[in-house]
């Protein structure tokens, strides 16, 4: 297996680079495994590498419909942070963050993690006050927080229009650890690393059925063949209700529309993550120097992986308010992701009503910086046949519970969360 | 860009219109119990194909209309008002 290092490049150059091997295998699924995970994105193969490396279990299969990484896990603004309001939420996510800043030695893989800095900028008392509040809840389960001044703001990012006629900045909510990633490296370094541990990844394998017999998964059928376990993990994103429809149940997930947006190549312009508090706006800059930016949902169902023009109007407008710089550039791509939207806004990496059957769902607009905390708790409901007490609060049965992790209090509106 | 073409203003773009919701979901009786009230509430079947919906005309004529638009290609077939019937094609 080849191991990446500084010294390996050095001496792949002097050899013309003739040494390099493909970062994973191309097996072909074989009858039965200990565990299948569906959906070869972040989260399924995060789940297989988490099942091999903390749980030992390494007959694994990791089933992608496609080639790996082409769905949301090459689609997202790559946004890695922890600010979260709720407890069962910003612990979760802090595990999740403290993963990805040992993630490149966990892998073997550089991520390029980028701790930069988020700021999310406040207009108005209230917002000051949310923002004081969330800030509060994250310094009390030991998460780093500050409140940043107009000054502050100004320090970190001098081409936000502070004097906005409309809405002026008051300030922000730092979080220092929070930052971005490499999205397609996140796929590939779990790929790599899971590969490596025995884990099968299956690409162009789409799951056509699941085969459930006495309310127990007994395995999948696929466009490659039966393929049998007592252990089924979803990691699928959009598309976990057209899976738990073959399973016979119906989830609390909506699919949903969100755009992302990248400009033209330029130098160092902003280097930390800034979110507008005025309008759904985030932007950062990659490192090979394309503004990264996203708004909302298009606000309608959709599996069609590409938005319309009135979000992206919206999107352009929110940017240019917040930074007006941004008015003389032309943007580059665009495209979408399904979203798996849930009544509350929060994610469910539980057990389901068929017995051996688990998910990692509804990520809503949070998915990526999940990645690791998704696949390490993923793994550990399988492994386990219980949750871990990181996503103890994070099931289906939350709604019928009373017990809803509603982040921003919208009320159950998929689309308004 | 989505043109809905609604009964009684004509055709408009999306940006007039908000999305409302699964059209064929209709509220339990209040004896029905909580089950009942759950699936209602949260439970989606969330189609890859066709789906029945309401939008509301809320920059036209204020309407609650029902739209047959499919959510992978996004065309829309069809559109009535909120008492006429609007099936979902089979397949």
């Amino acid at each position: 297996m080849p191991r990446y290092s500084g010294f390996r490049i050095l001496a792949e150059g002097l050899r013309g680079n003739s040494g390099w091997q493909p970062a994973w295998r191309k097996p072909a699924p074989k009858s039965s495994y200990d565990v299948v995970v569906v959906g070869g994105g972040g989260h399924g193969l995060a789940t297989a590498f988490y099942l091999a490396e903390v749980h030992g279990i390494r007959n694994v299969a990791v089933l992608e419909k496609g080639p790996i990484g082409h769905g949301n896990t090459g689609r997202n603004t790559t946004i890695v942070r922890s600010n979260y309001l709720l407890p069962e939420n910003n612990n979760f996510y802090e595990h999740s963050l403290k993963l990805w800043e040992g993630l490149e030695q966990s892998l073997g893989y550089n991520v390029m993690m980028s701790q930069r800095g988020v700021i999310n900028l406040f207009h108005n008392d209230a917002q000051r006050n949310a923002a004081l509040r969330r800030g509060n809840s994250m310094r009390l389960n030991g998460i780093d927080a500050e409140i940043l001044d107009r000054d502050g703001v100004k320090a970190m990012c001098p081409l936000v229009d502070l004097d906005n006629g409309r809405y002026p900045v008051m300030g922000g909510l730092l979080q220092r650890r929070g930052g971005t990633a490499r999205h397609d490296a996140v796929a590939w370094g779990f790929a790599h690393a899971a590969d490596a541990r025995g884990v099968d990844i299956i690409e162009h394998c789409e799951v056509t059925g699941m085969i459930v017999e006495g309310g127990a998964i007994q395995g999948v059928r696929t466009t490659r063949g039966e393929i049998r376990a007592p252990k089924v993990g979803l990691a699928v994103a959009g598309h976990t209700s057209t899976l738990t429809d073959m399973a016979g149940f119906r989830v609390p997930i909506e699919t949903h529309l969100l755009q992302a947006f990248v400009s033209e190549g330029l130098k160092p312009l902003i280097d930390c993550v800034v979110t507008f508090g005025a309008g759904h706006f985030y932007i950062s800059q990659s490192d090979k120097g394309g503004l990264v930016f996203g708004g909302g949902l298009d606000g309608y169902p959709s599996y069609g992986q590409r938005g319309t023009l009135p979000e992206a109007e919206h999107v352009y407008a929110a940017g240019i308010s917040m930074i007006p710089a941004l008015g003389r550039l032309r943007g580059l791509r665009s495209w979408a992701g399904v979203m798996d939207m849930t009544p509350d806004g929060s994610p469910y990496i539980c057990k389901t009503p068929v017995r051996g059957l688990y998910m990692t769902a509804g990520w809503c607009y949070g998915g990526f910086k999940a990645t690791p905390g998704s696949g390490w708790c993923h793994a550990w409901t399988i492994a386990k046949d219980e949750p871990h007490r990181l996503n103890a609060a994070h099931t289906l049965d939350r709604f019928r519970e009373g017990r809803m992790l509603d982040e921003r209090g919208n009320g159950p509106f998929f689309w308004a969360q | 860009m989505l043109r809905i073409p609604c009964p009684h203003c004509g055709p408009r773009d999306e940006a007039e219109f908000s999305y409302r919701g699964d059209a064929t979901v209709t509220r339990p009786g209040p004896e029905d119990g909580i089950e009942a009230f759950h699936g209602y509430l949260y439970e989606r079947r969330n189609p890859r194909g066709w789906q029945v919906e309401w939008w509301q005309h809320g920059a036209g004529c204020r309407a609650f209309l029902k739209v047959l638009r499919h959510t992978v290609t996004h065309e829309i077939r069809a559109v009535a008002t909120a008492t006429e019937a609007l099936e979902v094609p089979e397949a």
